[in-house]
């Protein structure tokens, strides 16, 4: 059976695709947050993962308002980037994993999920720009699920529900008939808002509780409606249902922080870091 | 029977729920076509043409014509999609930040610094 090795979660904001292409890793600005991924990549050089599941939200890539799935799983044999209309460089292609995305999709369905499927998918920054964080060569060493979750349009989907979709995504992958190492992930947040009169809202105080919430006490987040998550977190903020899905993944078992980093801000907002393993 | 109460609004924020969505299909639908590049070019060739391919109310060609987010929004723009739109005036999320907050970016960017609390 297929083994989880842990959990990455992190930040998407398109900015750090443009500071990767500009290779301004160490100017002053970007620092704190690029510091943060070396000892994640030392991690993941370890802990071998083959496989990515990836948890994400388009921004008006692959999914426009003609057609908004809640959830969307990719079951495709490659996925690309492409133009999202502001210019930042595009990178490799990634591999899909197609026998785990099936498997994948069996199961989860079985379990009473509605999930749209597809064989064609692009992947936009929020897909992209954490590969490119993880494995900075951009020579992929994992084929990826990726399971897009709608945080365009409301309603979105319960915190709770999200964190009910990641333990069946992570039960499907147990119990994919593999030797592979699977690495889940989540990306978004942590609190921004880029819309309104409130655009530049940044809430630390939850950010950082939340960051602990998800090591000793995963379902913490889930008490919290997703209007209440939007007052707390912002309207992008509110992609913190991403790590939600993915730490969910991990199961009930215990975890150990691998590394954690938090900086305020990365353009409009608060990026946050977190990589688990089970303890 | 429990009734579907409303939460409170939250000041200075849309929620983009369905009656968002309907308002602003045409408006949203013209900014997704931003992420080709010919069609950013032929906004850029006639910008009046191309509101007009696309079926934009009254509103939402003024918002367009003024560069105003703030309107944007009120007529149902979404900012994913606005986001592509600003992409073409050279925006960025900062500026977007700076024009409805009515300060100035550099303004903008210090109240962002500031809420790191150290």
């Amino acid at each position: 059976m297929a083994t989880i090795i842990g959990n990455v979660c992190c930040s998407h904001v398109p900015a750090i695709g443009g500071a990767i292409a500009k290779g301004l890793q160490q100017d002053p600005y970007w620092k704190p947050f690029f510091d943060g991924f070396p000892p994640v990549r030392d991690w993941l050089a370890k802990a071998r993962p083959d496989v990515a599941v990836i948890f994400y939200n388009d921004h008006g890539l692959n999914f426009f308002l003609d057609k908004m799935p809640t959830f969307a799983v990719g079951a495709a044999p490659e996925y690309r980037n492409a133009d999202e209309g502001w210019g930042i460089p595009q990178l490799p292609p990634i591999a899909g994993q197609q026998d785990l995305s099936w498997h994948l999709i069996n199961q989860v369905i079985g379990e009473d999920f509605d999930l749209v499927t597809c064989q064609e998918m692009l992947v936009d920054h929020a897909l992209t720009i954490p590969m490119a964080l993880l494995w900075p060569d951009q020579k992929w060493p994992v084929r990826i699920v990726p399971v897009c979750i709608n945080t365009v349009q409301f309603p979105l989907p319960s915190a709770s529900r999200v964190y009910k979709l990641g333990e069946a995504v992570g039960r499907a992958i147990r119990s994919w008939q593999s030797d592979a190492r699977v690495l889940v992930m989540g990306t978004g947040g942590l609190s921004h808002q880029l819309d309104g009169k409130r655009a530049g809202f940044i809430n630390k105080d939850f950010d950082l509780q939340f960051l602990e919430s998800l090591e000793h006490d995963p379902k913490w987040a889930t008490k919290y409606s997703i209007h209440e998550l939007v007052e707390k977190t912002g309207t992008q903020g509110v992609e913190l249902v991403m790590w939600l899905a993915a730490r969910a993944a991990l199961g009930e078992g215990l975890v150990r922080k691998v590394h954690a980093n938090y900086h305020i801000p990365i353009s409009n907002t608060a990026s946050g870091l977190l990589a688990l393993a089970p303890a | 029977m429990t009734l579907t109460s409303t939460p409170a609004p939250i000041p200075g924020t849309t929620l983009f729920d369905g009656e968002q969505a309907r308002k602003g299909y045409a408006l949203n639908k013209m900014c997704y076509s931003f992420n080709e590049a010919a069609n950013r070019e032929a906004f850029r060739r006639d910008e009046d043409a191309y509101c007009e391919r696309y079926g934009l109310d009254e509103a939402q060609r003024d918002a367009i014509r003024n560069r105003n987010v703030l309107q944007l929004i009120a007529a149902g723009g979404n900012v994913y999609y606005l986001a592509k739109f600003a992409g073409i005036l050279g925006l960025d999320v900062q500026d977007l930040g700076a024009q409805q907050t009515g300060m100035t970016k550099d303004a903008f960017k210090a109240m962002l610094v500031a809420q790191r609390g150290e």
